[in-house]
């Protein structure tokens, strides 16, 4: 299987920094995924090889990831926190309006594949909240209103 | 290493640095319990159970970790230990679905023994359990999540001890589980060993499942009968219609060479020995058509043919073959009876290493052999030739643990890419053929082309280093190799040599004789004046070797063959023709390609069907154990006995078995009875056997003990079950036979000879294997 | 990205290129950057080691263990490489303070893995960063190749024959990989379990070889205590709690945000002063003090001092800095329920106290909010709570544990509100639900 030529070169250059292969691991299926969107079959098969790992040993590793899929997902990947700082701040209804919004539960994904929702665990912006990342991207002192146009503006992208 | 003195409980306990807490406290009989720690597997640290108290620790400490050092004191049972153990039993048991009652671990459960002595009876969760169904990997493993307390023993036995890998663990948290290498199923070597060792019934064997309660059935320990390692295996037996089932072989026994090992063979291929399809009526032909008749009628008549064709054609027209797979006894009985009945030296069997050549290469050097023990604690190991892995399994697996936990050195010498390699510190691919070359260059030789010249030079300089090295070559070297092998083992201090054949008891077959030029102990024809003095007169003139036999019955001239435990016209792809001409006599379990040809067939009973010994190709002599009986069939040792009388021989002659140890006790009838009745009852109580008639093979292994130097093994060590590594000790010059006559089985990992074909679980096996692979699918 | 916010109680340290585009290798260089690398180069590893233990620095990541004396646990004489690794797996709720060091002043990091790496004679370092701060690790990776392309990272680091490299490492999603053992499985291209201690990194650490873990903040803090003076850094604080720290307020404040105080400073000014009080007038109910997994504070004993010592003695810890307020609306059986949801989603299932103990918290707390509560849920709860405390492979079952027994003990009476048919009666707004079980 192909990947982006800028896959490549990272890949080839972290393999420079360790002493041991195996250690590129979890960064290159992080990269991995970004590109193919999950953790396909075929992307197991051939970062497994490249490192001389079992398929097995590969799928223990990603398993273990919360952030790791073998299962696509949407284009947009809504993630909303719904640990304490954000709850305190109201995440319970953002997240349940993010629910009707999508007509999605915890990790579906929307019948043309734009979007997916998900509820995670602490993202780092405690002091922000409430906050998601939409896919790599942080928002955060959100409420509803600000929820809905931060995800118009994705739509218009998608 | 220097001795550190702790204190467990009070107890003072003296142990080597570096020892583990939890061993420590074993050498004083204080048990604590475990369900991650498996000794010789890594540490884990995972279940908590093994949590004690150590003196200004704050925390309870876990003694499967914690390495002991001077002046620690140490408590095992203390409350808040006890509440801790109770803690973690408790929060197993909330999502164990407790249905012991079904399950095949009931009984034998570690999960359950716990919980019986914490006590942690009360349920503290209302909630619903996590649920997963059940899931079969392979034919012969099940997967039950929920009863899984995700001990890792099974992954690390996989990983570690087995080197095949085929078990991760999968997801975090509560929703962590064990996963196959393939996604929903397993492609392995099938050994079952993450089974055994699972603590609870979370793997369970597709061979034994839901077939009965551990408690239903009686533990018969004894050796495997099919490659030539001898792994010591329990057979779990209960009674059936037809006399006995054996339900289940494990390691429930670990004292054997194998300890916590057995292959697929080892543990499911007993399963030939139960088929519905075994002989149980002997067979006549009558009328072109093999018939049954009654024991009497079918002995009666061979004895009468055979006494017949000796006293007409003489001894020199019959011939006997004898097998691989039957005890010492029976072999040596089989060879006497040949030599002493017939009166004929046709005798030999199919012949998987050169057994002959070892010896005379080894002569004077009785104790130059390996036990199988020895490989696991050598220093280093040279192999040449053979895929042990594949013909070998207890080989590899010392081999390999060996490497893993005492750093042995590993050189492999191979034409293939052997898995072993991966443990190897030299690996020398070389090409096939020429292991022989490799022999003579170690013996001294030059390297003919110049291809491996450097590494081979390299290779020899650093096994001339080493100490206490073991060679095991496969039947790839045979005759002249074998010396030059021996000649190069005699310039490395404390060399030992291991000399690979195939069958359970091939080297049996070879130390009893079962050659037409050797006599018991490879003691040649024309040396053997001992034997002569307790036998009488026995022919000169060496006999036919096997492919002779079957020479001389093609051209007529053989005019009687008994065949015991032997299957020639499959394994050398004879037409079955070929015996038209004799009076064929098969002793066998089945009817085979060679059975379906006979005049006579007589069923007999297997290895697990009869008792004693086998000796494995290391020369470890072991106990072959009756677990039972298949109505309907007798001993080969008892049919042979019985053709003997029929043919009018004094059989008391053929088994000795008014001498010998039993002798010495002194009359066991009569007035002066009360010191050898005393005997018996000692007997006995110690699990000895009493030989009381002539059926008796102990017997006869008396005799093997008095006339065969190798085997003065301790009787009462072998009697209670050990293994006794044997000497090779051979006393004359040597008869070497022709290398030609070696025909290795080639088995695999999952063939046995053509008794392999009758066992349901390697066929299984084997047909799964064959099929296209399966849609890989991630585990949940 | 996030919002910056100053108070003037701040001393900022650590904090001081905030907001000033340091990012930027000139503007790092230009507001003092690789000043205290290069006054370090040349010395002797024990001075820069006392250097560090003069400042009274102590662990920024959670545990609170004196850096210079985890520096000095390094031997000496090992022919081993040793290596320094950053911890940026910043995961620990209510804590987002690595994020702004690493996104306002990354090189402020590598020059405290250099500090680091002098001190102990390594000549290699990565800086570990969790896979969701993907744009910070993009940041840092730019500082990384800034910093060799000045010839401050390399075979001959600022001219002085020394080497040092400095690579950047991504995670995936795991809070467990925090824990400094499992942080290293993780880089190693493993599963983030932790391992068996002893040995300890400082002896057996990454690829066998000794290693220094430490926090972001920690290390970044290093180059201040070198250019400015130990001295200077420990005087900010108390005894035996050197200098400043990032607290991280949030919850119900007016004013959340990170704010740089000196350790030693009132919980109850930083909340009510620094914090800006609670919205809309309301009073404490509870204080998390140093992230999720600290034992709550009742609005009684939040009159203390954040050090380590002054919220030890409260009965609770300074841990990573995450100061969340919990107004007296909250339902404190809700607010356990949820600190559970994340313990039992983050367990990493290695041994049976934590994987089955967070998971059956979790499943009770649940159903007990909802409602379903019994009387017998209650000593439940604390039981298993209290048997998972101290008997976990790694600390992360007692983080679960801990915040438990202190909320079940110190709000007790909600708990029995909540008996059987009764759901929450403190938060009348509909939030009642069962969480999912996160699946990974
Ligand atoms: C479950 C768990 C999670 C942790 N997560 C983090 C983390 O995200 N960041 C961090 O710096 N330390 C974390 N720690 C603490 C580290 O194990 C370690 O103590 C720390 O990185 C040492 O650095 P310091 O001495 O500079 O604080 C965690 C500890 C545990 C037990
Ligand atoms: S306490 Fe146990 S299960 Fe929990 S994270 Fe640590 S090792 Fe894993
Ligand atoms: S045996 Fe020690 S933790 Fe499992």
């Amino acid at each position: 299987m192909t990947f982006s030529p800028e896959f490549e070169q990272r890949f080839t250059e972290m393999l420079t920094h360790y002493p041991s292969k195996r250690s590129v691991l979890v960064p290159t299926l992080l990269y991995a995924q970004d590109e193919v969107g999950y953790l396909s079959d075929e992307a197991i098969t051939e970062i497994a090889q490249r490192l001389q790992l079992t398929e097995l040993d590969v799928r223990n590793v990603i398993s273990y990831y919360s952030m790791l899929t073998t299962k696509p997902r949407g284009k947009y990947n809504v993630q909303v926190c719904t640990n304490i700082a954000c709850i305190l701040r109201g995440a319970d209804d953002l997240w349940e309006h993010c629910q009707k919004k999508f007509g999605l539960r915890h990790k579906q994904t929307t019948p043309d594949g734009q979007f997916s929702i998900e509820e995670v665990e602490c993202i780092g912006a405690c002091s922000w909240a409430p906050a998601m990342q939409v896919n790599y991207d942080f928002h955060e002192n959100l409420t509803k209103d600000k929820f809905d146009t931060i995800l118009d503006g994705y739509k218009k992208k998608a | 290493m220097p001795d550190v003195n702790i204190t467990v409980d009070g107890k003072k306990v003296t142990a080597p640095a570096g020892t583990l807490l939890i061993e420590a406290c074993k050498t004083v009989g204080i048990e604590v319990p475990a369900f991650c720690y498996y000794p010789g597997l890594s540490l884990q640290g995972a279940c908590r159970m093994c949590l004690v108290k150590v003196e200004k620790m704050p925390k309870l400490q876990t003694a499967c970790t914690t390495v002991i050092s001077e002046g620690m004191a140490v408590t095992t049972d203390h409350e808040e230990i006890h509440q801790a153990r109770k803690s973690m039993v408790e929060l197993l048991l909330g999502n164990h679905p407790l249905d012991c009652p079904v399950c095949d671990a009931g009984g034998e459960c570690e999960l359950q023994d716990m919980t019986f002595s914490y006590g942690a009876s009360e349920s503290k969760y209302t909630e619903a359990k996590n649920h997963k169904e059940e899931q079969q990997w392979s034919p012969v493993v099940f997967f039950d999540r929920p009863r899984c307390i995700l001990c890792y023993r099974c992954v690390r036995v996989c990983d570690e001890a087995m080197d095949v890998a085929a078990l991760g663990i999968q997801n975090r948290g509560s929703g962590s589980v064990i996963a196959p290498n393939m996604g929903d199923h397993l492609d392995c070597e099938e050994c079952g060993m993450c089974i055994d060792i699972c603590p609870v019934g979370a793997l369970t064997s597709g061979a034994y499942r839901y077939k009965t309660r551990p408690w239903e059935m009686n533990h018969v320990a004894t050796a495997c009968t099919h490659c030539g390692d001898g792994c010591k295996t329990t057979l779990g037996v209960r009674r059936s219609e037809t006399g006995m089932e054996i339900v289940r072989g494990d390691n429930r026994d670990k004292s054997g060479p194998n300890g916590d090992f057995l292959c697929v063979k080892g543990r499911y291929a007993f399963d030939f020995a139960n088929r519905t399809d075994r002989l149980t009526q002997p067979l006549v032909r009558r009328n072109g058509k093999l018939v049954p008749v009654t024991w009497d009628e079918a002995l009666t008549y061979v004895g009468q043919k055979l006494a017949e064709i000796r006293s007409q054609s003489g001894g020199a027209s019959m011939g006997v073959i004898g097998s691989n797979r039957t005890t010492n006894e029976e072999n040596y009985l089989l060879q006497k009876f040949a030599r002493v009945v017939l009166q004929t030296n046709n005798i030999d069997h199919q012949r998987t290493a050169d057994f002959a050549a070892f010896a005379a290469a080894l002569a004077g050097r009785p104790d130059a052999t390996a036990s199988a023990r020895e490989v696991f604690d050598a220093p280093a190991i040279l192999l040449i030739g053979n895929d042990p892995t594949e013909q070998h399994p207890l080989l590899a697996y010392q081999i390999r643990n060996n490497v893993r936990l005492h750093k042995a050195r590993l050189y492999v010498v191979n034409s293939e890419s052997v898995k072993l390699r991966r443990q190897a510190t030299l690996f020398s691919q070389i090409p096939s053929g020429s292991e022989a070359a490799f022999a003579a260059f170690l013996a001294g030789g030059d390297v003919a082309n110049g291809a491996n010249r450097d590494e081979w030079n390299a290779l020899r300089d650093q096994l001339r280093k080493e100490t206490g090295l073991v060679i095991a070559f496969g039947s790839e070297l045979r005759g002249a190799s074998i010396a030059s092998l021996n000649k190069f083992a005699l310039s490395v201090q404390g060399a030992k040599l291991i000399c690979l054949a195939d069958y359970a008891n091939s080297r049996g077959a070879a130390d009893m004789g079962v050659y037409p030029d050797l006599l018991p102990g490879y003691v040649p024809l024309i040396q053997g004046s001992k034997f002569k003095a307790e036998w009488g007169t026995l022919p000169d003139a060496a006999g036919l070797t096997l492919p002779g036999m079957v020479d001389a019955a093609k051209s007529c001239k053989l005019k009687a063959l008994l065949v015991v435990g032997a299957n020639p016209v499959f394994r050398m792809k004879l037409d079955p023709a070929t015996f038209a001409n004799s009076f064929l006599v098969v002793q066998d379990l089945f009817l085979s390609e060679t059975a379906a040809v006979a005049d006579v067939v007589l069923p007999a009973a297997s290895a697990y069907e009869k008792s004693g010994t086998f000796t494995n190709t290391y020369g470890d002599v072991q106990l072959v154990k009756q677990a039972g009986e298949i109505t309907g069939t007798k001993s080969d040792f008892e049919i042979i006995v019985r053709i003997a009388e029929r043919m009018g021989y004094d059989v008391a002659k053929l088994v000795p078995f008014g001498s010998g140890s039993r002798a010495d006790m002194g009359q066991s009838r009569g007035a002066q009875s009360g010191e050898a009745d005393r005997h018996a009852v000692w007997l006995e109580a110690q699990g000895l056997e009493l030989k009381m008639n002539p059926f008796d093979p102990t017997a006869v292994f008396d005799e093997i003990q008095r006339l065969v130097p190798g085997y003065q093994v301790s009787r009462l060590n072998l009697m209670a079950g050990n293994d006794q590594h044997t000497r090779l000790d051979q006393n004359g010059g040597g008869a070497v036979g022709d290398p030609a006559l070696i025909q290795p089985a080639n088995d695999g990992l999952f063939s046995s000879g053509s008794t392999g074909r009758y066992s349901k679980t390697l066929n299984t096996v084997m047909e799964n294997r064959n099929r296209v692979e399966m849609p890989k699918v991630a585990a949940d | 990205m996030a919002d910056l916010v100053s108070h003037p109680d701040e001393i900022k340290v650590v904090s001081k290129r905030f907001g000033q585009g340091a990012a930027d290798i000139d503007r790092y260089l230009a507001l003092d950057g690789y000043k205290a690398a290069q006054k370090a180069l040349p010395m002797t590893p024990d001075a820069i080691i006392n250097e560090v233990k003069t400042s009274g620095l102590r662990g920024r990541g959670g545990a609170g263990f004196p850096t210079g004396m985890k520096w000095s646990f390094v031997p000496k004489d090992s022919p081993k490489q040793k290596y320094i690794l950053c911890n940026g797996d910043e995961s620990e709720p209510g804590t987002c303070k690595d994020r702004l060091i690493l996104e306002h002043d990354p090189h402020s990091v590598i020059e405290g893995v250099m500090i680091a790496g002098l001190a102990v004679n390594a000549e290699s370092g990565y800086i570990y960063i969790r896979g969701e701060y993907r744009y910070l690790s993009i940041i840092m990776q730019k500082a990384i190749k800034d910093a060799y392309a000045r010839g401050f990272l390399g075979k001959n680091i600022f001219g002085s024959g020394k080497k040092f490299d400095v690579y950047w490492h991504g995670g995936a999603g795991a809070y467990e990989v925090g824990e400094e053992s499992a942080l290293m499985e993780s880089l190693e291209g493993k599963r983030g379990i932790p391992r068996i201690k002893p040995p300890f990194p400082a002896v057996v650490g990454l690829w066998g070889s000794p290693t220094v873990i430490n926090n972001v903040e920690t290390l970044a803090s290093a180059p201040h205590i070198i250019l400015d003076g130990a001295q200077k850094f420990a005087d900010y604080g108390t005894p035996k709690n050197g200098g400043v720290r990032l607290f991280c307020l949030s919850g119900h404040v007016n004013k959340p945000g990170v704010y740089e105080l000196p350790l030693g400073y009132s919980l109850k000014k930083m909340i009510y002063e620094v914090g800006g009080g609670i919205p809309g007038g309301k009073k404490i109910k509870a204080v998390v003090p140093g992230g999720s997994s600290t034992p709550v504070l009742t609005a009684d004993e939040i009159d203390i001092a954040m050090d380590f010592d002054g919220v030890a003695k409260a009965g609770s810890m300074l841990g990573s800095g995450g100061v969340v307020v919990i107004d007296e609306s909250t339902c404190m059986v809700r607010f356990a329920q949820y600190i559970m949801k994340f313990y039992q989603h983050e367990s990493c299932g290695w041994c049976i106290p934590c994987r089955e103990g967070t998971d059956w918290l979790k499943k009770t707390l649940d159903r007990f909010h909802a409602g379903g509560g019994v009387k017998k849920d209650i000593n439940n709860i604390q039981y298993l709570a209290e048997n998972m405390m101290g008997r976990t492979f790694c600390p992360l079952g007692d983080a679960a544990a801990m915040p438990t027994i202190s909320i079940v003990t110190k709000f007790r009476k909600e708990f029995e509100d909540h008996l059987e048919g009764r759901p929450c009666p403190y938060d009348p707004v509909g939030s009642v639900r069962l969480l999912p079980v996160l699946s990974h």
